[in-house]
């Protein structure tokens, strides 16, 4: 894993201009009639990572999904760098990472093969891959720590394996936006390190990452931007101006476990000064004072 | 001596052009529904093909009846029937096998009122059982357009088509058009059976599209060498299968379907990495290392 942050690249582009998403007004129905989501805006500029924070159902996959036109908007648009969602994924600009991979795990491909599909839409009518496309897949590989498992079938692997092949896969695909839903869930703590980091270095080369997570804690650590969503969105903007504790006990409401440690709980003395700490899944968000400044846990739960 | 007549006899079949003719039709007829099968068994749609079959009847019964070629009226109930399963499917919530029982049958069903009503205007036996032996030239020539067209646009479009069934949300954030891909490969299929029909029959159909698929799954897990396998196991058991058959002056679907099955149980056994034998050796050493 160690091989995942240290491999030294060549800096690919430094901006890739206009990557954005934006979102007016949408508005999604499911065809049961349930509305998951409702007049939901925001935008989000090149080189940022942006958190798409909510409780289970708040719509969070509903919002992927519009923005790989997967489910049509009943009002209101979803714009990738300008265009159309069907114009933008046929300039193949989008990699996606969905929740839970929807794939038959019994199919007869390999590793190898997976994360060359990412190259697909950079290669001819015929899917030939050249060798820049062998090496881009070789990089992919080598940067998620799992270039020894190659060969295997694609079934043969874990479900954090499974996962780090097909972050490889939207690696090799190098679109300038990149979806991630919920890629740290069922993944420890090294990879999630080693994956932060390489998201890191994607925003450096000018990559617009929108990743929905339920670690709160790792949240400030490494995302710029945050939307917090309930059935629609609560706030959006800076991580510093969001990411309160205010907002998120408003986007969580009694679902959040919420400790505070004040007082003789904590000192003898008499500082009046408390710490709360708010949990959601692993990793916890701990605010020191109340509330206005914060710093996460770093240590994991 | 006898060695030489023996030889002789064995090459009497290729001295008839009927039999040359039922050889080469039925290995290019088999090489495309190998083709096809890897996909069809992969999906769960392996019955699809057996559906199709069955749902050609009422446009075969058409045809005849408005003196239409064959493989016109087939193929477009072939479409049809297809496009009548998605229709279900997506405006329900049954499963896609309830679905496809229900679009084969009612369209079966169409078929054999036609042909009762209309009894001179086709022969089901011929739908039925196919009779490659006694096809006429048009009907090859039918048969070898619809091959060599399939063959062509598979071999263009056989890894788009493999992301599209193994990722479909990858397939359309790299671009492509899943739903088009989609229809290319049903009509395909619909042609496909078809051309199977005369061969083999209907009732045969199903084992074409899926058995050389079935035995190379267990051989690679490569998808590009299942297909390669698949197709060398299509074209050599119909091939071969319409060559005995001349000696055994039996069905040459029998034959045939007869062939794969044999093959596909050699593979199931003797399979190097998912056959039965080396899955029991495996445990078997794995054992014994725990217990020495
Ligand atoms: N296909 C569907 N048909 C009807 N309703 C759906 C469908 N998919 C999701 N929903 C509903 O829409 C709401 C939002 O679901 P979504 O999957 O977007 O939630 P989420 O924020 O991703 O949750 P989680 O944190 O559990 O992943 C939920 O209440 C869910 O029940
Ligand atoms: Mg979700």
């Amino acid at each position: 894993m160690t091989a995942l942050t240290q491999i030294a690249r060549a800096p690919e582009r430094t901006t890739t201009p206009g990557a954005s998403i934006s979102l007016h007004h949408l508005t999604v129905t499911y065809p049961n009639g349930f509305t998951a989501v409702r007049d939901a805006s925001f935008e989000l500029d090149p080189g940022t990572i942006c958190a798409l924070v909510g409780v289970n159902g708040s719509g969070k996959s509903t919002i992927f999904k519009s923005i790989m036109g997967f489910v049509q908007p009943s009002s209101g648009e979803v714009k990738l760098c300008g265009l159309p969602v069907e114009d933008a994924l046929k300039k193949n600009v989008v990699a996606y990472v969905p929740q839970s991979e929807d794939v038959d795990w019994n199919f007869p491909v390999l590793v190898e093969t997976v994360v060359m599909m990412g190259r697909y839409g950079h290669m001819n009518f015929l899917r030939m891959p050249s060798r820049a496309d062998r090496y881009k897949v070789d990089e992919a590989l080598e940067r998620v720590g799992m270039s020894a498992y190659r060969k295997r079938q694609i079934g043969e692997l874990s479900g954090g394996q499974k996962k780090r092949i097909f972050l490889a896969r939207s690696l090799a695909q190098e679109g300038r936006i990149i979806l991630l839903d919920e890629p740290f869930t069922g993944i420890d703590v090294k990879t999630e390190t080693a994956i932060v980091g390489l998201l890191r270095e994607l925003r450096a080369a000018g990559h617009l990452i929108l990743v929905s997570t339920h670690n709160l804690g790792s949240v400030p650590e490494f995302c710029d931007q945050v939307v917090l969503i309930n059935r629609t969105v609560l706030a959006a903007g800076p991580t510093a101006e969001v990411f309160t504790q205010g907002n998120l006990e408003r986007a969580f409401g009694g679902v959040l476990r919420n400790f505070q440690l004040g007082g003789p709980a904590l000192h003898q003395d008499d500082d009046a000064r408390r710490i709360t700490v708010l949990t959601d899944d692993e990793r916890p968000l701990v605010f020191y004072g109340d509330g206005d400044s914060q710093r996460s846990d770093k240590s994991g739960a | 001596m006898s060695e030489g007549v023996l030889l002789s006899e064995l090459l009497v079949p290729f001295s008839y052009g009927y039999m040359l003719k039922a050889m080469w039709v039925s290995a290019l007829v088999g090489g495309v529904c190998a083709f096809l099968s890897a996909y069809l068994m992969l999906k769960g749609w392996s019955l699809m093909g057996d559906a199709l079959a069955h749902s050609i009847v009422p446009g075969v019964a058409a045809a005849y009846i408005f003196g239409a070629p064959f493989a016109v009226g087939a193929f477009f109930t072939g479409i049809l029937a297809a496009a009548g399963m998605q229709f279900v499917k997506l405006n329900s919530r049954l499963r896609e096998d309830a679905v496809i029982g229900l679009v084969f049958t009612t369209l079966f069903a169409l078929g054999l009122l036609m042909a009762s009503i209309w009894p001179t205007s086709v022969s089901v036996q011929t739908i039925v059982l196919g009779n490659i032996l006694a096809i006429s030239d048009e009907d090859v020539v039918q048969v070898a357009i619809i091959s060599a067209v399939s063959l062509f646009v598979m071999l263009l479009l056989w890894k788009d088509l493999m992301v599209t069934f193994f990722d479909e949300s990858h397939a359309r954030s790299i671009g492509l058009n899943t739903r088009a891909l989609k229809v290319v490969f049903f009509t395909l299929l619909s042609a496909c059976t078809v051309a199977a029909l005369q061969t083999v029959g209907a009732c045969l159909v199903i084992a074409m599209v899926v058995t050389p698929g079935a035995t190379a799954y267990l051989l690679t897990d490569r998808f590009g060498r299942l297909i390669v396998i698949s197709v060398a196991l299509g074209v050599v058991t119909s091939f071969v299968g319409a060559y005995i058959s001349y000696f055994l002056d039996g069905a040459t679907g029998g034959v045939i379907v007869t062939l794969q099955t044999l093959l596909f149980l050699v593979a199931f056994y003797f399979a190097p990495k998912h056959g039965v034998i080396a899955a029991r050796r495996r445990q078997r050493v794995a054992t014994d290392e725990v217990t020495t």
